[in-house]
């Protein structure tokens, strides 16, 4: 299998900061694959690597087994986090413009019924999630091999973040490669495999189910939460609320029911799976899992 | 319209605002909207960019006037509220921002350094004292306007995407931070956009286009939703959906798809089931 992108050992300095520290990452045709980072990990600038627009201080960013050229920019389609449109122009105006860009023609019969319905609105005046899908066509007018998309679908709806995946995964199963960006935990489990970077180094990655692995969480149940909050709060245990519940990821159940009963707090304990989110946080946090 | 005291009536949701109505010119913003948050409770008004949560807590703290429709807020000494894009002046330090807040909100002296130098710490910014707002990162930003509006120990502090933007690590930390806030019995109102997050208030409100799409517990809204959810290998059908490799579809009528699992909805499959009935003319009564 020819691989669409892939970095080897990619380091990148900005003068003493080290951005993008030895990252070996590769995205397959039909694959979709997730970069995952706090703000300041270096998603940014492999991204920019990965586009070709940043080249890497050491290592290598090969992208169609090629280095990154005008020609590989030509197979690419990149969606940025400012969506990246025309605010003054019209719908087809911009979807012309990026076309023509990479030497095509918009085929009108190709498009989406619901932004063939605005051709002629100007993007400042459609809804947000309109507007993303107009990014979306504008992305993948000219057939990119490899789409690069940053947080895809942040701010939309349950309904519509279902649709922009919908079309995402249609470009996968026909052999798009997809690496995307998210801030957004639950859309972890919508990529084929997840890369996370911590200070600028691949931390974990596989699966959601593998980086997960069998991290477990104290599920607490006390009638009086907020009691029980405060204990496990000033024991400096990492808790969290969900609804009436706490959860204690990472921490053996004993030391959280010690900590209750030092309050005098009564509670039920339940120790249960830890979430792709809890297993995120603590890698990030340390720099290794937290059951380590 | 508004009352500065809370009324016997009130004490079981404490603030909020019933059937509350804006317009922007010939624009509906909110369109007979009501929710309510007590005491040491967490709600999270949910809904996309535009979808009015912004315009429900501006009501909310009395800077949108309804049309229609009463607000239940305490009195503005007693109200802490950040709005979206953070609350804080970037060409004046931590120190300086944490000083000119407690000011506005009449804390002074002894009681005003304890107060700070405990919020401080609380959010880890003790080492960011004298560094400038406006040089921090976003998450330590977002931390910072939330402990400034918190100097005075509101009663109900109302904040507008307090974590949208804000890397997963540092959302955690906003989130203990508010969970701690409600142990102390503060009454928080937040907006978001993320479904997830939601799941984790302790009653929400999904607004869909300036109207409520569901309300109540998220245990609440997910067994309102009627009839039963699938996993399917292919799409073809009309109230499918894709969630990750499979497909997800909703029967309303609650009939056994032939050799597709049956799957226990989350808040975010009810809140797609909810606005695939809505859409088609028929809400699912979430909203009640």
């Amino acid at each position: 299998m020819s691989l669409l992108l892939e970095t080897r050992a990619a380091t990148r300095r900005f003068g003493k900061l080290l951005a993008v520290d030895g990252v070996d990452l590769q995205v397959g045709p039909g694959e979709v694959v997730g970069l995952l980072g706090a703000n300041g990990a270096g998603k940014t600038t492999l991204i920019r690597m990965a586009l070709g627009l940043v080249p890497p201080t050491s290592g290598s960013v090969l992208l169609f087994e090629e280095p990154p050229s005008r020609s590989t920019r030509f197979r690419l389609g990149y969606l940025p986090q400012g969506l990246g449109l025309y605010e003054d122009m019209t719908v087809t105006e911009n979807l012309d413009f990026a076309a023509r860009a990479f030497g095509r023609r918009v085929d009108s019969t190709q498009q989406d019924p619901e932004l063939t319905a605005v051709s002629r609105t100007l993007v400042r005046d459609l809804p947000l999630g309109l507007r993303r899908r107009v990014a979306f066509a504008a992305a993948l007018g000219h057939d990119p091999e490899l789409l690069v998309l940053d947080e895809p679908t942040s701010g939309v709806e349950p309904l519509a973040r279902a649709r922009l995946w919908e079309t995402i995964r249609e470009s996968a199963e026909r052999g798009v490669g997809v690496l995307a960006t998210t801030h957004h935990m639950s859309e972890a489990s919508e990529c084929d495999r997840l890369v996370v970077l911590v200070g600028g180094r691949v931390m974990a990655s596989g699966t959601e189910r593998a980086i997960v692995g069998d991290l477990k969480a104290v599920r607490v149940s006390a009638a009086a939460w907020d009691a029980a909050f405060t204990a496990l709060d000033q024991a400096g245990l990492p808790v969290a609320l969900v609804g009436r519940t706490l959860r204690v990821p990472g921490i053996e159940a004993e030391r959280v029911d010690a900590a209750l009963r030092h309050a005098g707090v009564d509670a039920r304990l339940e120790v249960v799976p830890a979430t792709f989110e809890e297993a995120f946080v603590g890698i990030a946090r340390r720099g290794s899992p937290i059951a380590a | 319209m508004t009352s500065l005291g809370r009324s016997p009536e009130d004490r079981s949701t404490g603030w909020g605002v019933d059937r509350v109505t804006v317009r922007y010119g010939e624009r509906l913003a909110l369109d007979r909207v009501s929710f309510g948050v007590g005491a040491g409770m967490v709600t999270a008004v949910v809904g996309a960019d535009g979808a009015g949560k912004t315009t429900l807590l501006r009501t909310l703290v009395g800077a949108v006037r309804p049309s229609s429709g009463r607000v239940r807020r305490p009195d503005k000494r007693r109200l802490g509220y950040v709005s979206a894009g953070t609350s804080t002046y970037r060409d004046l330090t931590v120190d300086e921002n944490m000083a000119f807040a407690a000011t506005a909100y009449g804390v002074r002296g002894k009681t005003a350094r304890q107060r700070i130098d405990e919020l401080l710490a609380q959010v880890e910014l003790t080492d960011a004292r004298r560094r400038l707002a406006g040089l921090l990162s976003g998450g330590m930003r977002q931390k910072l306007a939330l402990v400034l509006a918190v100097i005075h120990r509101p009663e109900l502090l109302v904040l507008d995407e307090p974590t949208t933007g804000v890397d997963p690590v540092s959302r955690a930390e906003l989130w203990r931070l508010i969970a701690g806030l409600a142990a102390e019995g503060t009454a928080i109102a937040m907006a978001t956009t993320y479904v997830d997050e939601a799941e984790r208030a302790g009653s929400v409100l999904v607004l869909l286009r300036g109207r409520t799409l569901a309300a109540g517990t998220p245990e609440a809204i997910v067994k309102s939703v009627p009839g039963e959810l699938y996993e399917l290998g292919d799409s073809g059908q009309p109230l499918a959906w894709r969630r990750g490799a499979t497909w997800r579809v909703w029967s309303p009528g609650g009939a056994a798809e032939e050799g597709a699992k049956l799957l226990d909805p989350d808040l975010e499959d009810a809140l797609v089931m909810a606005q695939l009935a809505y859409e088609a003319g028929q809400p699912t009564g979430a909203a009640a």
